[in-house]
């Protein structure tokens, strides 16, 4: 699967009030949520995400709480994919379990910048800046978590499991 | 090569002898705990799974902390979703209204968590149960589906860290300042993925309420745990309360170690942390001075009796500064009537305080205590994010419950000292 998009960049330990603030935690619905991406750090930004753009950031991207609401509002807006630098545990885990793909990749989150043409060839890991003419590297996934994505996220690989086994 | 006192939890939960830092392991889950915020998700997903129960009803924990009493329709509708939830699979350890409070001050007080135990929870603040040495850590809201739906998740094994606190704690010096000093000496991601054990002579002599304190704050500096060994302290503690049988584990003398830390705290100040990272971290000497507008004292990081009682102790006989206002949220219903008891709240009425019933509320900008913009507050809580207590345009600051009740005294930040 190779995705494409336009670069929106932002800086270092984003964390999960920015990209959702908890006020609007009353609810889980992706669009209603979408529409409050990131508004606090830039309060257009729900309006100027288009479906395909790619989030790239700095260090310890989602820190903060186990809101499952972060990944699902980037999702909900149809952003194809997050590259970063790192991401905070919880986060990581929670956008695998829902399907959301994030990279982490030092060496991208350093050379890419706003407004940069990026695809991603996902199973290789290959992230092309295609702006710069450049390509980078991300850290390889482990292969249980690469069952997780090939499932299609954390609930149907358990529900194909329950299948197998029967009801626990 | 021996094991650290995480890897040891970790490998009896996995039905293995032993783990290493870095391997993938499926552990049974002794506890799985949700909130009104996170548990709607869940649930949704759960009924994605295709079973028709929960995999122990006693071992799944719903707690409605967050947004309730419900703030508004949306929240209302959340809070139902998981109280319907609670019915049709009979789950013993649902905590209405009433009888409810902060999720992570509640467990440990109803002995539902101990040492030993194996907690996930889709709550970035699970990680306190560390404080009486159980492995504990956050999830999101699908892993909790899973969990429920198992009783068990998946598992990488952290490298740990190790952090040894020397020396005599100061007069006001708390758990929550020594977490604080960690935090802005390795930063928010300066314990990322790994698992942060705390020990020493300070740690030893440190009250459960310190110490669950100490790991609720973990998360801050990006770990996956925070743990305290096990000891007569958290004996005395957990005698007569837990509900099931509990393990004491150590870390071998020869477990391995990505860093040590050592602290000497009988020099240190009260912490303050500045806007915008728990990492901005200050002695309060040099923090004083700024105006606040609100003081709030509560929290699963600072909601239970010592912090009352310290709290009581700077605000016995004084007053709230005109331009302030003061709020305080016991922790647990619990707590909640033990404060009254012990006449705290005759002392915070008397000085000009509000009194919550528990809650999350303020800490996440929920409600009951929400900034404007430009305003500044003082709080006892965990994060001080951009827009964390309200208006993006706000700031938090971050202490123990000393520094806030003399801060909301003064009218700006301040040291105990100062007042008393």
């Amino acid at each position: 699967m190779n995705l494409r998009g336009r670069v929106w960049k932002f800086g270092n330990d984003v964390d999960t009030d920015v990209i959702i603030p908890a006020r609007y935690l009353n609810t889980s619905d992706p669009k209603e949520l979408a529409a409050h991406l990131m508004e606090d750090a830039d309060p257009r930004f729900p309006s100027k995400v288009r479906p395909g753009d790619i989030i790239a950031a700095g260090k310890n991207f989602g820190c903060g709480s186990s809101r499952e609401h972060a990944p699902i509002a980037i999702k909900g807006a149809g952003v194809s994919c997050v590259i970063a630098k790192s991401f905070a545990r919880i986060f990581y885990r929670n956008a695998f379990n829902i399907g959301l793909p994030i990279f982490e990749s030092p060496e991208a989150a350093g050379r890419i910048e706003e407004g940069d043409e990026v695809s991603v060839d996902v199973e290789a890991g290959v992230i092309t800046n295609i702006t710069k003419g450049e390509a980078y590297r991300a850290t390889q996934v482990p292969p249980f978590m690469q069952q997780i994505i090939s499932a299609g996220g954390l609930i149907n690989y358990v529900a194909e499991r329950v299948k197998k086994d029967g009801n626990l | 090569m021996g094991m650290t006192i995480t890897e040891k939890i970790l490998a009896a939960h996995a039905g293995r002898e032993k783990v290493e830092p870095g391997e993938l392991v499926n552990v049974r889950v002794d506890l799985a705990l949700g909130n009104d915020i996170t548990a709607p998700v869940a649930i949704r997903e759960f009924e994605r799974i295709g079973v028709d129960r929960v995999f122990d009803r006693d071992r799944v924990v719903l707690v409605p902390d967050h947004f309730v009493p419900n703030k508004d329709i949306k929240s209302a509708e959340q809070a139902k979703i998981m109280r319907e939830f609670a019915r049709k699979y009979e789950i013993t350890y649902y905590f209405e209204v009433g009888r409810m409070g902060i999720e992570h001050c509640l467990l440990p007080e109803q002995g539902l968590v101990g040492p030993g135990d194996l907690v996930i929870g889709a709550d970035s603040h699970t990680c306190t149960y560390g404080g009486l040495g159980a492995f504990s850590t956050g999830v999101g809201s699908t892993d909790l589906a899973a969990a429920m739906a198992l009783g068990e998740t998946w598992l990488k094994v952290p490298e740990s860290l190790k952090f040894v606190y020397h020396g005599e704690m100061p007069e006001w010096v708390t758990g929550k300042d020594l977490i604080l000093y960690t935090i802005g000496k390795i930063g928010v991601d300066g314990a990322l993925y790994m698992a942060m054990e705390f020990t020493g002579p300070a740690v030893e002599k440190m009250s459960v309420d310190g110490r669950l304190t100490m790991a609720n704050m973990a998360v801050e500096a990006g770990a996956k745990n925070g743990i305290v060994p096990p000891d007569e302290v958290t004996r005395r503690y957990v005698e007569g309360r837990a509900k099931r049988p509990f393990t004491f584990y150590a870390s071998d003398p020869d477990a391995r170690y990505a860093r040590e830390y050592e602290f000497d705290v009988s020099k240190m100040e009260p912490a303050v942390a500045l806007p915008h990272l728990p990492e901005n971290v200050k002695p309060v000497s040099e923090a004083a001075g700024v105006g606040i507008d609100q003081a709030v004292i509560g929290s699963c990081t600072n909601g239970r009796m010592d912090d009352l009682r310290e709290a009581a102790r700077v605000l016995k006989g004084r007053r709230v500064n005109g331009s302030v206002r003061l709020i305080i949220i016991p922790g647990t219903q619990e707590i909640y009537r033990q404060a009254m008891r012990e006449g705290l709240f005759e002392i915070f009425l008397e000085a000009g305080a509000a009194i919550s019933t528990p809650t999350c509320g303020p800490c996440l900008g929920g409600y009951m205590g929400i900034l404007a913009e430009g305003e500044r507050a003082i709080a006892t809580t965990n994060r001080n994010f951009v827009g964390r207590m309200g208006h993006p345009g706000s700031e938090v600051y971050l202490s123990n419950p000393a520094v806030a009740a003399a801060s909301a005294v003064l009218g700006r930040i301040a040291a105990p000292w100062e007042v008393i």
